[in-house]
């Protein structure tokens, strides 16, 4: 056996670096604002693709990683970006950890023709469709689908908003706003919070005075949610209350503390690796990427590096039902994706969808003794 | 609804007053404005929770970040304000400026980007006043900020070296004059508000959390609280700061939440047409 690998050891170099490496582009906000995004993709991308290269590379050639941190500034992106297809002519571009940033980059590649797979949220990246534009996160507009079908499971048709005033928090208050209606939920409250803010009481406080609320939803990230939380118990209000995925974090919990207790909110397979049911068909990717990543950076695992997880193994598939890196080719093939379990979900993409990814991609998990417990 | 309004109010503004009594104190020493007093605050607030998560006990932990509040403070004027000392008071704000933002970057290098908390001091229990519920943790803040107020009262007044700090502030040349070091009065004040400010992290950090860039929001309203108390009065930070509360909190509940900080800084921008010198400031008479 170790002969064998020995010799394996010794002929893979030759083998790989017989050919061209296969190039993958990324631009992440490593650090900056949005650097709790950026650092975990940053992460998961070295380490799969070093994975992938230990395990022989793609169509026997090496993939190579060329990563840019863009540090959350969409002029920035635009500029690697450039820089990524014109100079480093890469094969796939991975990245955007924002919107701001994906969207600045996407008439950069729309415009070259190479396939660009988005790690940010919003549904304007995919909608409308863009001939080379992918994305593997669910969108903000999912999350609030699968909050308002669940308050409605439990009676609610009266809701109360309170949004922070983030880029995340204003997009998933437009987006529920939309989408209320057509679940039947009423939006009675819309109330607003700033960044920084440090007790969300008085609004709060008009909310439990507004007649006929029967539950309330802050779309929210960062410390605002945790802070909310605690103010929502401290006025003793009773109704069913939901965060955004936005918040899907230990952290959240952590901070937050007792006050956590019986919150739902929707999140990814991911954050609840462990408890899923053996039975469950993304148990297996998901247990499987959390104990990677957290053996090797030995810090909880997070969505969002899920998400460069799923778009790296998405082009990976792609190339290799492609045969080859052409690029038309392989934005062919990932627009054919059929059926891959990731992280985020069971991916369907199709010429409308370049996303593929339906409302079971979201788990309504609810706050019980500190941690998570799926609801169902 | 009003009684709740108005107690979440007084929280906000407890809040803010404390930050705005460390502007006060390097404002008195020096004219200077201070732009890294949210910075000290941060340091505060998150040297504590990491000595706590290390498994340190509070009072320890607040000691050793008040401490380190103070070095930085102290760093920071030997460092960066004194050798520029000749360099006009508009100079050294700026240099405050840029402080403010390696210190921010430093706390990303030194802790991380994570959101941290420390323990409430005495529990979370809501205490009901009327209709209105209050965290124990803001009477901790209105207390400790109530006795600060105090003591630095005692301190300009009573003691030789506060009243050193006040003569620097009134006439510099006077001061050196009659043999006091005006160096060492900024490097006090530098201290002395850092450690304010260190102090003021540490109190809110179990209301509102602490993290590498809560201090600039908390500097940008603790700077307003000052300016509508008056620049350089510590009663008038104190009641700048829980003015500028109210309005938010009452604005909030009976306007709309979404333009809360417009009200607040068009009542500073209303103070600095028609009050230049805030509720408690005093008048700067130009003698000829």
């Amino acid at each position: 056996m170790s002969v064998r690998l020995l010799a394996a050891a010794l002929a893979l170099p030759f083998a790989v670096f017989a050919q061209e490496p296969i190039r993958v582009g990324a631009f992440l906000s490593v650090t900056g604002p949005a650097a709790f995004l950026g650092d975990p993709e940053q992460k998961t991308l070295e380490l799969y693709v070093e994975k992938q290269n230990a395990a022989g590379g793609v169509l026997g050639r090496k993939l190579q990683l060329v990563a840019y941190d863009s540090a959350g500034d969409a002029e920035k992106a635009r500029g690697y970006v450039k820089r990524l297809i014109e100079q480093d002519r890469v094969d796939v571009i991975i990245g955007g950890s924002t919107t701001g940033e994906t969207m600045a980059a996407v008439p950069l590649a729309e415009g070259a023709g190479v396939p660009f797979i988005s790690l940010a949220g919003a549904v304007v990246i995919i909608e409308p469709v863009k001939k080379w534009v992918f994305k593997t996160p669910h969108t903000d507009r999912m999350a609030c689908e699968k909050i308002f079908v669940d308050m409605r499971a439990r009676g609610a048709t009266k809701a109360a908003l309170i949004s922070g005033a983030g880029g995340f928090d204003r997009s998933m208050r437009a987006e529920c706003l939309k989408v209320a209606e057509r679940h039947g939920v009423q939006i009675v409250a819309d109330e607003s919070y700033g960044a920084g803010d440090t007790d969300m009481t008085a609004q709060l406080t008009k909310i439990k005075n507004t007649p006929g609320v029967q539950a309330v939803l802050n779309c929210g990230f960062g410390q605002g949610p945790a802070i909310v939380t605690k103010n929502y118990r401290q006025l003793g209000i009773a109704t069913p209350f939901y965060q955004s995925h936005g918040v899907a974090s230990k952290q959240y919990v952590k901070l937050s503390g007792d006050a956590a207790e019986g919150v739902r909110l929707p999140a990814a397979a991911l954050l609840v690796a462990d408890t899923l049911p053996a039975e469950d068909a993304q148990k297996k990717v998901v247990v499987a990427y959390k104990h990677e990543f957290e053996k090797r950076f030995n810090q909880e695992v997070s969505t969002f590096g899920g998400h460069a997880y799923d778009g790296l193994m998405l082009f990976v598939e792609a190339v290799k039902r492609a045969g080859s890196t052409d690029k038309a080719k392989v934005r062919d093939a990932l627009e054919q994706t059929r059926g891959y379990m990731g992280t985020a979900g069971v991916v369907n993409m199709s010429t409308q969808d370049h996303m593929g990814l339906d409302l079971t991609a979201f788990r309504m998990l609810e706050v019980r003794k500190g941690d998570w417990r799926l609801v169902d | 609804m009003l009684a709740q309004y108005l107690v979440s109010g007084v929280t906000i503004g407890a809040i803010y007053a404390l930050v705005a009594l460390g502007f006060a104190i390097i404002y008195n020493a020096s004219h200077v404005i201070n732009f890294a007093q949210g910075e000290f605050v941060m340091i505060g607030g998150m040297t504590s929770a990491v000595c706590v998560e290390a498994g340190l006990a509070l009072p320890l932990a607040a000691a050793a970040a008040i401490l380190v509040a103070t070095l930085v403070g102290m760093l920071l004027e030997k460092l960066a304000v004194e050798p520029a000392r000749g360099a006009s008071v508009v100079t050294l704000i700026i240099i405050t400026i840029g402080a403010s933002i390696l210190l921010r970057g430093l706390a990303t290098l030194v802790w991380d980007k994570k959101i941290h908390s420390l323990p409430a001091f005495s529990g979370e229990q809501p205490i009901a006043i009327g209709a209105a519920t209050l965290l124990p943790q803001v009477l901790w803040v209105l207390g400790v900020s109530a006795a600060a107020v105090a003591l630095l009262g005692w301190f300009f007044n009573r003691t030789l070296t506060g009243k050193a700090m006040l003569a620097v502030s009134h006439n510099r040349l006077a001061a050196r004059l009659v043999g006091i070091s005006v160096r060492r009065v900024l490097l006090a004040s530098f201290a002395l508000s850092a450690a304010l400010g260190a102090l003021a992290g540490i109190l809110i950090a179990p209301i509102s959390f602490t993290s590498w860039d809560v201090g600039v929001m908390l500097g940008l309203k603790g700077f307003a609280a000052a300016i509508l108390g008056g620049l350089g009065s510590g009663p008038g930070a104190v009641v700048g700061g829980l003015a500028l509360g109210l309005i938010e909190s009452l604005g909030a509940g009976y306007l709309s939440s979404a333009y809360k900080d417009v009200f607040a800084f068009l009542i500073i921008l209303a103070a600095l047409v028609f009050l230049p010198d805030g509720l408690f400031g005093r008048r700067a008479a130009e003698r000829v």
